[in-house]
């Protein structure tokens, strides 16, 4: 019976993480339109235009491989199946012991690596700049990423995402230095993985500093579609993830009945308008870096994980 | 045990029929199958050995000096050591077979003759070292495997390189046996008896020990590419053709590795902490060092030996953490990190093979291992294409595939520090931890580099642009690794398993231990903290997604496909995008100036004509590898001194000889003196 109701919470959490994506993306676009000072696109302009690709032909480069015409399905798979991973509105989910903290990195590692190779394959300049510049960025960010799972990880005592929102949700935490600098670098590591500013900017097509819109310059119909909602999707990945570890207030818990997943659901949605409120503000308020400042940023955030990790590994009491 | 002797004897006897009848047509059938018929027995025996337990088989062989024989052993350790050398061993015959068929073919005449008999040769010394149970032994037998394969790497010596690159691995090899003599001298003073079982039964006094940690160390760990000491390894590796490659990167480094826990774990006895910590320095140094010197290489098999630079990185760090969770009495924990250990002995073994392969048939397909020469070869070797991609992607550790099972343990294992009480080991462990997980983010690059430059994008040469796919057997030969890859990233509980016996030698612990009944498709180690991971179910789920989201996409979109030219920044003609494209060098770029500039002083120099000049412009990368600086330069410098110096003795007269064969005997005399009293 838990087996099932977790089921059906896993399939119910996979359609939510599906279509609240494109929202989310919507909703920034218009926060940060009317912050300065423009009347933007309804929110709902992200499903139009996702709609609009899937209707269009396919343009392929003369020697796009297999590889090029894949890579957005398996990118996509990869995407959905971490976002599946992350508790939104309940804990109780059928895939928990299956994957922890560490396969989902290395799942969004996956979709990384094969969206690299989909910009190599066509053989334009443009492809392979924006390869080697995400390897560049990922390189940065994954490390930081795990010790920010290291740190969780030492408090928690287990890798397990629905393990860690259940001990954040029971309030045995308490303040800690650690889970401060954690969630810092968490934010800086989501604004690089998800190319927003000042890392990358999506909306423009200035060859000088993109580094996402590079790779996918080639894609074009529903390829293009699946790889800009695979983008929306990681998006809306890492602000539940950052929601499920430092603020998993809302979320039900195994046992609690239908109707407190369904005011999880409710908190999820309010979380996602907050989280998207304040990445508006954010970007709206701060100027691009040059590429090769990227270093120091992701530096920064590696080494303020790093800390994080080593305050919890020498203190007393874990 | 019996089976196992008959079984290198034969490869002997296969060496000495490749020897006689080199020129005969059929001879290399007869070397690479009675090779790969010998392995499979071996690994076969050793898998039932594992699998059914019982007592170790010995033998006692009158040979070698007459006071001590040859002692043989095959306990669990060495099975699963066997299991790993003999399946690289079958796959290698496998491909070589095909190999060198398809060279015979394009150069006409046997140009790589000398490796027939020297092919099974490699494997015996490398089967020899598994299973000798005595220090003299284990020495002869670790000497026989480095000359093979020295002579392995000088059998291709019309490339201008290979001297340098075989007289350098002579140096190290000689270097790392002198470390491994001495550390066995040590080991053996306090009874003089050289067997495994006497120095198993007396535990060296704690100084003494200190000093085998180090020399082992350094004598297993210049075999195996430690950093400093890696660096003949990324010369000689690709020197030898590219199965033999395949086997000294993937293969003979674990039998280092071997070594290193057969000392540190079996025969020094109870283990200090601080061993580990030095064990787990040299690891996370290596790993880091080893993948960012990969990532400047634009040779394939020079890129591929470096990697493998970093995986036994990541290897000697698992066992570090084991070192120093055996030391803080946490057998479990020990057991966990010695099973990430072992797991990626076998997972490295596997996916370098696989990488080495392909490297191999890229340069039968287009004569060249130059990354820059390369390009677009998904179109002409598809096979080819697909099978490097499983290696590349396991070797990058992205699930579900081998890699990351092996990763996840050792994350798992890294997890468990505070459980320590030495608050200097639990910094190390989250740097360690740091470090690696920077290894893998950089291995992820290096790879996505690799294949997209050499298989994806548009031909960077008229041999890349002509290339055809090679013959069955060697795309068997990859086939192999490349299922297995995979089948031990969906189940990989059985294999752990099947480690057991070792580790509970080296431990006395299992990874399970203390835990109910689990399913032989869940991973679920005690001493995970609770976590879990289930390869199977994953990619289930992952068929699962793939088949609603493709079934979902299809159904609703536009399924109009137009093929046209991509833009190519301006250029025209009939193939725009080739001169654009991105280089191996230019992929490197943002990262060897993140990381490189300090490093390795690396540089890059572009030459810009001025205008109206039609010279093209041209971008040089220059780099130093500060190992070559630090430690090899002067250990030359100081051998050359030395020799000098030595030199001189030539030339002495009969009388000066004499007074110094009197005084040597005056000062030997002396010390019998002093220490006999």
């Amino acid at each position: 019976m838990t087996l099932l109701l977790a089921t059906l919470y896993q399939i119910l959490q996979m359609l939510l993480v599906l279509a609240l994506a494109p929202l989310l993306t919507g909703w920034v676009r218009l926060v940060k339109a009317r912050l300065v000072g423009r009347r933007g696109p309804s929110v709902l302009q992200p499903y139009r235009d996702l709609l609009r690709l899937l209707r269009k032909e396919v343009v392929l480069a003369r020697n796009a491989s297999w590889l090029f015409r894949s890579v957005p399905y398996m990118m996509f798979t990869a995407i959905w199946l971490a976002a599946g991973l992350v508790p939104v509105f309940t804990t109780q989910l059928a895939l928990a012991p299956t994957a922890d903290l560490i396969a989902l990195i290395a799942l969004l590692g996956s979709a990384r690596f094969f969206l690299a190779l989909a910009g190599m394959d066509t053989g334009t300049s443009f492809g392979g700049i924006g390869s080697s510049r995400e390897m560049m960025i990922a390189a940065l960010a994954e490390p930081a990423m795990l010790m920010i799972v290291f740190s969780v990880a030492i408090l928690v005592r287990s890798t397990s995402l629905a393990e860690i929102a259940d001990f954040m949700l029971s309030g045995a935490v308490g303040l800690r230095i650690s889970l401060a600098l954690a969630l810092i670098a968490l934010v800086m590591v989501a604004i690089a993985e998800n190319a927003r500013i000042p890392i990358d900017n999506p909306a423009t097509h200035l060859e000088l500093t993109m580094v996402h819109e590079a790779m996918v310059l080639e894609y074009s119909g529903r390829h293009l579609a699946l790889v800009e909602a695979a983008s929306m999707l990681k998006m809306l990945l890492y602000m539940a993830l950052i929601a499920c570890v430092f603020a998993p207030w809302g979320m039900a818990t195994a046992g609690s009945g239908v109707a407190a997943a369904l005011g999880g659901m409710v908190v999820f949605v309010a979380k996602l308008a907050v989280g998207g409120t304040l990445l508006a503000l954010f970007e709206t308020s701060i100027a691009k870096m040059r590429v090769f400042r990227v270093g120091e940023f992701l530096g920064g955030a590696l080494l303020l994980s790093l800390l994080g990790a080593i305050f919890l590994y020498v203190s007393r009491g874990v | 045990m019996g089976l196992v002797v008959s079984a290198i004897v034969f490869l002997f006897a296969v060496a000495v029929v490749g020897a006689a009848a080199r020129r005969l047509p059929q001879v290399s059938t007869v070397v690479y199958g009675g090779t790969a018929s010998a392995c499979a027995l071996i690994a076969l025996w050793a898998a039932l050995r594992l699998a059914g337990g019982g007592p170790d088989a010995t033998l006692v062989l009158p040979v070698g000096l007459p006071w001590i024989q040859a002692h043989l052993r095959a306990d669990a350790l060495s099975a699963v050591f066997l299991i790993v050398v003999n399946l690289g061993g079958i796959t290698a015959s496998l491909f070589g077979w095909g190999y060198e068929r398809a060279h015979h073919e394009s150069h006409g005449g046997s140009q790589d003759g000398p490796v027939l008999p020297l092919y099974p040769l490699f494997l015996a010394g490398m089967n020899m070292v598994l299973i000798a149970a005595d220090a003299f032994t284990f020495l002869l037998s670790w000497e026989f495997m480095s000359l093979a394969s020295w002579l392995l790497v000088l059998s291709t010596h019309r490339d201008p390189e290979t001297p340098k690159a075989a007289r350098l691995y002579i140096i190290m090899a000689s270097f790392g046996t002198a470390c491994l003599l001495l550390a066995f001298g040590v080991l053996a003073t306090a009874h003089g008896d050289y067997s495994f079982a006497a120095i198993r039964a007396h535990a060296p006094a704690a100084g003494a020990a200190a000093l085998v940690v180090v020399l082992i160390l350094l004598g297993a760990g210049s075999k195996a590419g430690l950093v400093p000491l890696h660096v003949w390894l990324p010369l000689a590796h690709p020197a030898a053709p590219s199965h033999v490659s395949a086997l000294m990167s993937g293969v003979m480094t674990k039998v280092a590795v071997y070594a290193m826990i057969r000392v540190l774990f079996d025969l020094l006895g109870e283990p200090e902490w601080w061993w580990g910590g030095v064990t787990m320095g040299f690891g996370a140094l290596t790993a880091v060092m080893g993948v960012l010197y990969a990532l400047m290489q634009d040779d394939v098999k020079r890129l591929l030996a470096y990697s493998t630079v970093e995986n036994i990185g990541a290897i000697v760090i698992a066992l570090g953490l084991a070192l120093v969770f055996k030391a803080a009495h946490t057998p479990v924990i020990a057991a966990l990190a010695l099973a990430a250990a072992l797991l990626h002995v076998v997972n490295h073994s596997l996916f370098k093979s696989l990488l080495f392969f392909a490297a191999g048939a890229m340069l039968t397909a287009t004569g060249s291992r130059d990354l820059n020469r390369l390009g677009g070869l998904i179109h002409r070797m598809p096979t080819t294409a697909v099978l490097a991609l499983i290696g590349a992607a396991a070797i990058s550790a992205l699930p579900p595939l081998n890699g990351f099972v092996g990763e996840w343990l050792l994350f798992q294992a890294i997890l468990n520090a505070p459980a320590l009480s030495e608050w200097s080991l639990k910094i190390e462990i989250a740097v360690v931890g740091a470090a690696l997980a920077l290894a893998t983010a950089l291995a992820g690059a290096c790879f996505v580099r690799l294949y997209g430059i050499a298989f994806l994008g548009r031909p960077r040469s008229r041999a890349a642009g002509e290339a055809v796919e090679v013959g069955r057997a060697m795309r068997l030969g990859m086939a192999v690794p490349a299922v297995l890859c995979v089948v031990l990233g969906v189940l990989p509980t059985p294999l752990i398993r099947l480690f057991e016996p070792a580790l509970r030698l080296l431990v006395e612990a299992g990874p399970f231990d203390g835990r109910a009944y689990q399913p032989w498709f869940w991973l679920a180690p005690t001493s995970a903290i609770g976590n879990s991971y289930n390869g199977l179910i994953m990619l289930v789920v992952i068929a699962l997604l793939s088949v609603v989201l493709v079934l979902g996409i299809h159904r609703k979109a536009s399924d109009r496909v137009r093929w046209s030219i991509p833009w190519g920044c301006g250029f025209d003609g009939p193939d725009p995008a080739a001169v654009t494209q991105y280089t191996a060098s230019s992929f490197g770029q943002p990262i060897r100036r993140a990381f490189g500039s300090t490093v390795f002083r690396a540089r890059d120099h572009v030459d810009m004509p001025v205008p109206g000049d039609t010279r093209p412009a041209r971008l040089s990368v220059t780099w130093t590898d500060p190992a070559w600086v630090v430690v090899v330069e002067p250990l030359s410098r100081a051998v050359g001194w030395l020799a000098e110096k030595a030199n001189r003795l030539q030339f002495l007269t009969i009388r000066r000889y004499l007074t110094l064969m009197f005084l040597a005997l005056v000062v030997l005399l002396v010390m019998v003196a002093v220490t006999q009293r």
